[in-house]
């Protein structure tokens, strides 16, 4: 079947430096300007934020499944006991939340300190740094909650309730841990010498970690209507 | 520092040692070439133990020689247990589910070909990448491992159905450090296969060359990539199913297993929870991944029936949203295995439902395939072939899926060999056929030699008649009210059946000796083959621009450009009835 030949599909004209896909922080690349690394090709940013986007998918999907089991689970037994959350989730919540906030923080110092804007390195360092700080004190404080409940006898497979609360918290925890590990994987390469921090790696590290204190929202809620 | 670990590469530089070329390579290549050999094992591992199984229900007294070094409680004298039987068959079936039709026509040809199929030099995570494998290896070993601990591989099936695979060793041989492994098998793969599909959404979404629209890519493409979304969803909720099915087994908790169930004289310290809720997640999972595995052949078959019949189609757009509506019912019909599970039978009706019009995509498409058949001058190869093959067995094995779509007829033929037969054409048969056929057509070009035509028609016609013998008599068993995994034939209602029994266990022994002629093949063509052109099959597709096999990072370091869509046949130009998708060329 002969057809016309078409012309290739032309790339959309590249938006100006400071309009790609800055995720609403107003950064173009992290890279100084004047530095040698100014040529560094970003070629793959899309990919890491495709990617984060289609693991959070995932993630969504199987608090979801653990979800649905918790729905059927209550009307299955007789057993199905009201658990008092203990009440240091919710400082762990605004704890978590609040790293949120010192996240975004970060990122928009980042962002002015590539763009040459007067900010020192140290400024983004710090807010990472807090940011941190609160997210291990959000996983000591959950730590604290297992301990409270411990205390009051309430182990794993001691009744359902208890059995998705420890499951809901260690997996939420377990995706915590994880987003630490990022944040930690951002700080040292905004650290280096040389900086070689790409604003994809900071901006879907930072889409995770918002998104883990949108699913611990969830959870608390789920917990607080169900269990 | 390079950015490799997390964030998407495009360029990294050629390794140079033995280990990072060919064990712990980033190349999407070789992570292909490691996903076809794992999935080799395991369905050479899957077959002889099909052959066990067989031979032992036609003569159930005599010795298998060799049987007993496998397990001397499971085998004494090399005569199986009836429990042995059911570790065969668990083992059987999670290899060739899991590590064969999920591996081979998705992971191995999807990571070898996706790629290069849209013009990228690497998938954009080549560590993630890397990871899917080697753990999908370490979860085929810790399945294998089920073998040689003192119970024994698990009993449950593959399906793992609780309470059986809840309740820990009181439910039976197998049932203790087996099924432990076996979770923990699956939770492992579940990762694995996450990280894999992240790969392949990424991958396809970004990292397109220039004039590569979504439009301009090859159907297979589209299959790998709408497989790879089914298999997120999927496998993102079997895995926290494994966990719970775990710490049900090691922990006491009681997701799956209701109060004041004695089993072999104890009371099962558990209370409340519900084994439905087991089959619920498991079947969302599952009843999916029946298009994990061949949505990938139909897009191979797809892509090799276009080639061989030198014209498009009738309809490309049409397959591919057909392939988008299947992979959409496909969350909507997990009921449909649960119809004789107690659950409410007002659900079922609202499984059978999208059961039943999840056909209407599958019969569009086998109707486009048949009407683009037609009339066509198709070039007979042994992929060609096997591509055909895939037609017949997957109309063959989804006639069957109408009736047991009905409720009411159902709950006759659920657990009898009528099932038994259905889901080994339509999803197990026809996806091995599609993946002989993708075999047979990028042999050459995965290792730039040509296999051997006459010996793969010949394995394609002894395969083909011997998987009909095969299966189209479990059709019959199953009618006959031949119940599903008993090892003997007790009852007498069963007796008459034996020689059918007979007849298939025959038939299964030719047909696997038939496979030795493709095993041969492969070896020796991949050592001894003739050299194969860059683009033997005359086709059009990019990894057909580039020489047999492909450099190390794909296209020299070119952006290629794509002018055409992706089956410009019977076309006039300079090379003849067709253009390449990198051609400037205009017809």
């Amino acid at each position: 079947m002969a057809t016309a030949i078409q012309p290739p599909e032309i790339s959309k004209p590249e938006p100006p430096a400071d309009r790609q896909h800055s995720g609403g922080a107003g950064f173009g690349n992290f890279v100084p300007s004047g530095g040698p690394l100014r040529a560094l090709e970003d070629s793959s940013h899309e990919a890491t934020r495709t990617g984060i986007w289609v693991g959070l998918a995932a993630i969504t999907m199987s608090f979801a499944a653990f979800t649905s089991a918790l729905l059927v689970r209550q009307t299955t037994g007789t057993d199905w006991h009201h658990l008092t959350v203990p009440p240091i989730v919710f400082a762990n919540t605004i704890v978590l939340l609040a790293s949120s906030v010192t996240l975004e923080i970060a990122r928009r110092r980042v962002a002015a300190y590539a763009r040459n804007q007067g900010v020192d390195r140290l400024v983004p360092l710090r807010w990472l740094a807090a940011t941190l700080a609160l997210g291990i004190l959000f996983v000591a404080g959950q730590y604290a909650a297992w301990t409270k409940l411990r205390a009051e006898g309430l182990y794993l497979a001691s009744n359902p309730n208890s059995s998705f609360f420890y499951v809901l918290t260690a997996v939420h925890a377990l995706h915590v841990l994880g987003g630490l590990g990022g944040l930690l994987r951002v700080f040292a390469k905004l650290r280096s010498p040389i900086l070689t921090l790409r604003r994809s790696t900071m901006d879907a590290t930072s889409y995770y970690w918002h998104f883990m204190g949108i699913l611990w929202l969830y959870v608390l809620f789920v917990m607080w209507i169900k269990l | 520092m390079s950015d490799a670990s997390v964030s998407a590469v495009q360029h990294h530089a050629p390794p140079s040692s033995f280990i990072r070329k060919h064990v712990f390579s980033l190349d999407h290549k070789v992570i292909g070439k490691q996903y076809y050999a794992l999935a080799l094992l395991a369905v050479v591992m899957g077959m002889v133990l099909s052959w066990l199984m067989r031979i032992h229900l036609v003569w159930p007294n005599a010795p298998i020689p060799g049987l007993q070094l496998l397990s001397k409680t499971g085998a004494p004298g090399g005569v199986m247990t009836p429990e042995y039987y059911l570790s065969l068959l668990t083992m059987h079936g999670t290899l060739m589910v899991f590590f064969v039709l999920t591996n081979a026509p998705f992971a191995a040809f999807g990571n070898y070909f996706l790629p290069i199929q849209i013009g990228a030099e690497d998938m954009a995570f080549p560590r993630f990448n890397m990871m899917s494998f080697w753990m999908t290896f370490v979860a085929f070993c810790i399945l294998v491992a089920a073998f040689f601990v003192p119970d024994g591989p698990p009993i449950s099936g593959w399906t793992a159905y609780a309470t059986l695979s809840a309740v820990g060793s009181d439910a039976g041989p197998g049932e203790g450090m087996g099924q432990t492994l076996w979770a923990l098998a699956i939770f492992v793969f579940c990762i694995a296969s996450l990280l894999g599909s992240l790969n392949f959404i990424a991958t396809t979404l970004d990292l397109r060359t220039k004039g590569m629209t979504l439009a301009r890519m090859p159907i297979c493409t589209w299959a790998w990539f709408i497989t790879s979304c089914i298999a997120l969803l999927a496998f993102a909720v079997l895995l926290p199913a494994c966990l719970l099915l775990t710490l049900d087994r090691v922990a006491g908790t009681s997701f799956f297993i209701p109060g004041g169930l004695v089993i072999s004289d104890h009371l099962q310290p558990h209370s409340g929870g519900s084994p439905l809720l087991w089959q619920h997640l498991f079947w969302f999972f599952g009843h999916p991944e029946v298009y994990i595995a061949i949505l990938p052949a139909m897009g191979i078959v797809s892509h090799i029936l276009i080639n061989s019949m030198r014209r498009p189609l009738l309809s490309h757009k049409v397959i591919i949203y057909c392939m988008m509506g299947i992979g959409f019912l496909s969350y909507m019909v997990w009921g449909h295995h649960m119809f004789v599970s107690g659950m409410n039978p007002f659900s079922s009706l609202v499984f059978s439902f999208p059961t039943l019009v999840i056909t209407i995509p599958a019969t569009i498409m086998t109707l486009i395939w048949l009407g683009s058949l037609y009339g066509s001058k198709l070039r007979i190869t042994a992929a060609s072939l096997f591509a055909l093959g895939f037609l017949s067995m997957f109309v063959s094995g989804g006639v069957s899926g109408f009736f047991l779509a009905q409720p009411s007829i159902d709950i006759y033929l659920h657990a009898t060999y009528f099932v038994v037969g259905h889901f080994h054409m339509v999803m197990g048969v026809a996806a091995i056929f599609g993946i002989f056929a993708g075999t047979y057509f990028w042999f050459p070009k995965m290792t730039g030699h040509m296999m051997n035509e006459s010996l793969g028609k010949l394995h394609f016609w002894l395969t083909f008649i011997g998987t009909y013998c095969i299966f189209m008599p479990f059709h019959y068993l199953g009618l006959a009210g031949n119940v599903r995994r008993y090892s003997a034939f007790v009852d007498d209602f069963l007796v008459p059946l034996i020689p059918v029994h007979r007849f298939i266990t025959f038939a299964a022994l030719f047909t696997g000796a038939a496979q030795l002629i493709f095993l041969y093949n492969l070896i020796h063509s991949r050592f001894r083959g003739a050299p194969a052109p860059p683009n033997p099959w005359e086709c059009t597709s990019l990894e057909w621009t580039m020489p047999s096999p492909p450099p190390f990072d794909n296209f020299g370091g070119k952006h290629v450009v794509v002018y055409h869509d992706p089956y410009q046949y019977g076309v006039k130009s300079a090379t003849g009835d067709y253009l390449m998708q990198d051609s400037p060329e205009q017809a």
